[in-house]
């Protein structure tokens, strides 16, 4: 019986297509496309403790082969998606994943705090709730905080303690690839006691209007993302999984079936699908059924048969 | 897949798309239209501009890589659409004040059609006029103005409600000329956009009710909740 079933820090995925944080809202829209109930998991839009109205300026510029984005955190808050996206979160069955942000140790903190005691209290009522937390010290597109806490590894080591010891939720750690070096701080995360690494966040990237001579971002700089990155992460992926015995949630840049494969073979527990989401509605979807084939073709029972061989 | 029927270069830069096929839509909506593979990387967000029992037609301008692949298609060629998306204009009757600019006249000819008491339509543009033909049937007056402001022939006592489409600067002055009238403006936004479904955060806007989505909440805004003053960058 072939079985694409895995798991990570003791939480079981149907399968290893989880959505990436910034990319999937919290399911609700991608929900009128597709049966989302498809998925392994979903990892929401990145939340912080206070509501932010993201960046003004342009948000978003085409490259080739990806896309630069400065959205800039823009969410509702964790007190307003505890209020009314878990209710929509609530109906759905793949793992939920709340991906957290800050802009200093205080809003990981509280913010892990607010998410550990509503998912506890929910299970206690035996209702759906959070699963994991992804702690987000990877974004390139906030002034403070984000991928400030992401580049060296022991400034990152403070807020990945802190949060560890302020809930009981499985911890995931989303890297920067702008990390001074990745695979130290994933091996930092695993000594402090994250269950997972998910990696890699978008690459800092730059786009200049010659006209206007200016930078088309407010924020000069912005995160690339899509297939343009996707060697690069794949190596990274490479890299940390043969470094760390948590499990790996790869990403970057994946856009078929046969990339979700290659991440795996480097090594990958899980991957997350970001820009593709945008590419194609019904990635999720899609993805999995190119999976299956692939599986199929190649006799494979269950992907562990294939996970990490590189 | 979809098919196309015809896509017509009508003016310098300006393409009509016929696509096969019965669709619902509302006016003001949109499609992401896509015709590639995976590069470019987004699909492209296009309004309706027309529906017909058997095809649905797509006016768009030339501006950049994605359009220049819509350009190069032919008769018979696929296209992906995605949609309708975005809330569009909403139905009022009243006496009714059509005004486009540009491409941004696009949305304006199915939205002409929807109405019981024909509008008057008012098109401007920059340096060459096209489509003016097909707003003909269903205007009361139509006012075309090339090379010059569209809005100073405009009374606008003479309306209840506004509906414009149009260069940012136009729909804004739109907005101040109507300010203390007795007149509803509704005006539809056209933002760079990564899903078109709410996701991506890409098109927030400011409004007087916090950040908007183009996509979702709009493209269509009554103009008094707009925030002008924020700076709106495409």
């Amino acid at each position: 019986m072939k079985s694409l079933a895995c798991e990570v820090a003791g939480i079981r995925f149907r399968n290893p297509i989880v959505m990436a944080s910034g990319t999937f809202g919290f399911g609700k829209e991608y929900a009128k496309m597709y049966d989302i109930n498809k998925l392994g998991g979903i990892s929401c839009k990145g939340l912080t403790l206070h509501p932010r109205k993201g960046n003004g300026g342009a948000r978003l510029m085409e490259t080739s082969g990806g896309m630069l984005n400065s959205i800039g955190l823009e969410n509702p808050g964790i007190d307003a998606f505890l209020r009314e996206e878990m209710r929509f979160w609530e109906t759905i069955e793949p793992v939920k994943i709340a991906n957290l942000g800050g802009s200093n140790i205080e809003e990981y903190v509280l913010g892990a705090m607010k998410i550990t005691q509503d998912a506890e209290e929910r299970r206690k009522q035996n209702r759906r709730a959070v699963d994991m937390i992804e702690l987000n010290i990877s974004c390139p597109n906030v002034k403070e905080g984000g991928v400030a806490f992401g580049i060296k590894t022991e400034v990152a080591r403070e807020v990945v303690r802190e949060v560890r010891q302020m809930t009981s939720l499985p911890l995931a750690v989303k890297l920067s690839p702008n990390a001074e070096n990745i695979v130290h701080m994933a091996v930092m995360c695993e000594e402090e006691g994250a269950e997972a690494i998910s990696l890699v966040n978008t690459f800092t990237g730059m786009k200049i209007d010659i006209y206007q001579r200016t930078s088309v971002f407010k924020n000069m700089y912005a995160g690339l993302s899509g297939p343009a990155i996707k060697p690069i992460a794949l190596r990274m992926v490479h890299e940390v999984a043969k470094q760390v015995e948590v499990p790996v949630m790869g990403m970057g840049g994946i856009a078929s079936a046969s990339d979700v494969i290659e991440f795996i073979m480097a090594g990958a527990s899980i991957v997350q699908i970001g820009t593709y989401n945008f590419m194609n509605l019904r990635a999720g979807e899609e993805l999995l059924a190119g999976i299956n084939s692939y599986m199929e073709l190649e006799n494979i029972q269950s992907l562990d048969e294939i996970r990490g061989i590189i | 897949m979809h098919t196309i029927l015809s896509n017509e270069c009508i003016a310098e830069g300006i393409y009509a798309m016929k696509v096969k096929g019965h669709f619902q839509v509302n006016m003001g909506q949109f499609f992401m239209l896509r015709a590639w593979e995976n590069h470019p990387i987004l699909s492209r967000p296009i309004s309706v501009c027309n529906v017909e029992h058997d095809h649905i037609e797509f006016l768009y301008k030339v501006v950049g890589e994605g359009t220049r692949l819509f350009a190069k298609l032919r008769e018979g060629d696929s296209i992906q659409l995605e949609g309708p998306f975005g809330n569009g204009f909403v139905n009022q009757s009243g006496r009714v004040a059509l005004i486009g600019g540009g491409i941004g006249i696009a949305p304006l000819l199915y939205t002409a059609k929807q109405f019981r008491n024909k509008p008057d339509i008012f098109l401007g543009f920059r340096d060459q006029s096209y489509l003016t033909e097909a707003y003909k049937p269903y205007a009361n007056e139509l006012h075309i103005c090339v090379n010059g402001n569209v809005l100073e022939h405009i009374e606008w006592s003479r309306y209840d409600y506004v509906y414009t489409c149009g260069p940012y600067a136009m729909m804004k002055a739109v907005a101040n000329l109507t300010k203390g009238l007795d007149v509803k403006v509704y005006v539809s936004f056209e933002k760079r956009m990564a899903c078109g479904i709410g996701a991506c955060y890409g098109c927030s806007t400011s409004t007087k009710q916090g950040n908007k989505k183009v996509c979702t909440d709009g493209p269509v805004f009554l103009a008094e909740e707009v925030d002008w003053h924020e700076e709106f960058s495409l």
